[in-house]
């Protein structure tokens, strides 16, 4: 099993709000940041929170975005946010 | 449509109050019981302890605090998983009022 | 299986005035007793867990800090593989799913949250305060975390990076603050004095050392 994405690769979060329990906030959501690093594979929080395995794991994401990519504010120009995501939830930008 | 727990970016958030309380005795026990559950039993692991707070009520979720939504969602997973039952903790909540 | 506890002390949580306890202690309270008396839980577990709870405090990564203050390879190699480097001062990383520490430059600030709820290193600075777990935390810092950060007293100059951490899965992130200045001659123990919780989120800065 191989990442599918690699540091430096432009993505974009996918949108959906499932009724069960997922782990990437709704504010990044739809936004376009680079993959910065491969955290490894881990077991997915969607299935263990309701007892299950989690298997297979999936690879997750160090993911960085420039602030003013996310907000209608004007934060500083250099100021970024980083967060980890589960591969299924990016998409190549 | 966001849930009540992913709070980033929340409209209308205010200052953040940075007193901070002595943990209450109740408090470090419920944070005792749940590490015996996910770390010395497991029994249930924290991402169902996440699942069980994110289910409460949102207006709920707001105004509880941070242990009373923990010792609510173990009483949800502790129901869940069959060690208790409502019925009986609810006698013995009755049961400790007898003088 | 549950079985019978021939002695009832075992048997229930520390007796407080029922009177006095809140509706949710008193059901915290009726839980514990139950789950003793079924034998779910034992007493002694949960002492060793009482005792664990208390013993855990941010004294444990301020020695991290001041560590990496010192000595450049340990520093180089906690930014690497935080755990493995942890592990080499006989702290006990069991506990820590992942660990990663993010080092304060002159160009870089970083502050961690966990807007879902609140995911914190607590193995290595004990329990999480109030406010990091409250909801303005959660909802403000991410989107202005210069305007929390000066709610703290701490300004940060525009040409430095302010760079947010959101803990959304496995990783904990341990903020290594810049080494203050006029440190020069202090020994590692001195410094780790400098080292505060909130400097180790990344909210505040770690202290000077006060004039003599």
């Amino acid at each position: 099993m191989e990442p599918q994405f690699q540091p430096g690769d432009r993505v974009r979060i996918r949108v959906n709000y499932p009724a069960r329990h997922f782990r990437t906030p709704g504010y990044i959501q739809g936004k376009i940041g680079h993959v910065v690093g491969v955290h490894g594979a881990f077991r997915n929080p969607e299935a263990l929170a309701y007892g299950g395995d989690g298997l297979p794991k999936q690879f997750l994401y160090l993911v960085r975005f420039p602030q003013s990519h996310i907000w209608n504010t004007t934060p500083a120009a250099s100021d970024t946010l980083y967060i980890d995501i589960y591969e299924p939830w990016l998409e190549s930008a | 449509m966001r849930h009540v727990h992913d709070r980033g970016g929340w409209p209308d958030a205010g200052p953040v109050d940075r007193a901070e309380h002595d943990y209450a005795i109740w408090e470090k026990r419920t944070d005792a019981m749940m590490r015996i559950f996910t770390r010395d039993q497991h029994l249930f692991r924290v991402d169902e302890l996440r699942r069980a707070i994110e289910s409460i009520p949102p207006r709920d979720y707001e105004t509880m605090t941070y242990y009373e939504r923990w010792i609510t969602a173990i009483e949800t997973l502790l129901i869940e998983k069959g060690l208790l039952t409502r019925a009986e903790i609810d006698q013995q909540v009755a049961a400790m009022a007898q003088p | 299986m549950p079985h019978e506890h021939p002695h009832d002390h075992a048997a229930h949580a520390p007796i407080v005035a029922s009177h006095a306890m809140t509706p949710y202690e008193k059901r915290a309270s009726a839980i514990e007793s139950l789950l003793l008396a079924k034998g779910f839980i034992s007493a002694e577990a949960m002492r060793q867990k009482l005792e664990e709870i208390d013993a855990i405090t941010p004294a444990l990564g301020t020695r991290v800090v001041a560590r990496a203050w010192v000595d450049p390879a340990f520093k180089a190699q906690l930014l690497v593989n935080a755990k493995e480097a942890i592990a080499t001062l006989g702290i006990e990383t069991d506990a820590l799913t992942t660990l990663v520490a993010l080092e304060n430059t002159s160009t870089i600030h970083n502050v961690v949250v966990c807007t879902l709820c609140s995911c914190y290193p607590r193995a290595l600075l004990g329990l999480p305060p109030d406010w990091y777990k409250s909801l303005n935390y959660r909802s403000r810092v991410v989107v202005g975390p210069r305007g929390v950060l000066r709610e703290f007293g701490t300004d940060i100059p525009a040409d430095v990076e302010v760079r947010v951490y959101d803990s959304t899965a496995d990783m904990r992130y341990l903020v290594i603050p810049e080494r203050p200045a006029g440190t020069e001659q202090l020994r590692e123990a001195e410094l780790a004095e400098l080292v505060t919780r909130d400097s180790m989120i990344g909210v505040a800065k770690a202290r000077t050392p006060v004039a003599v």
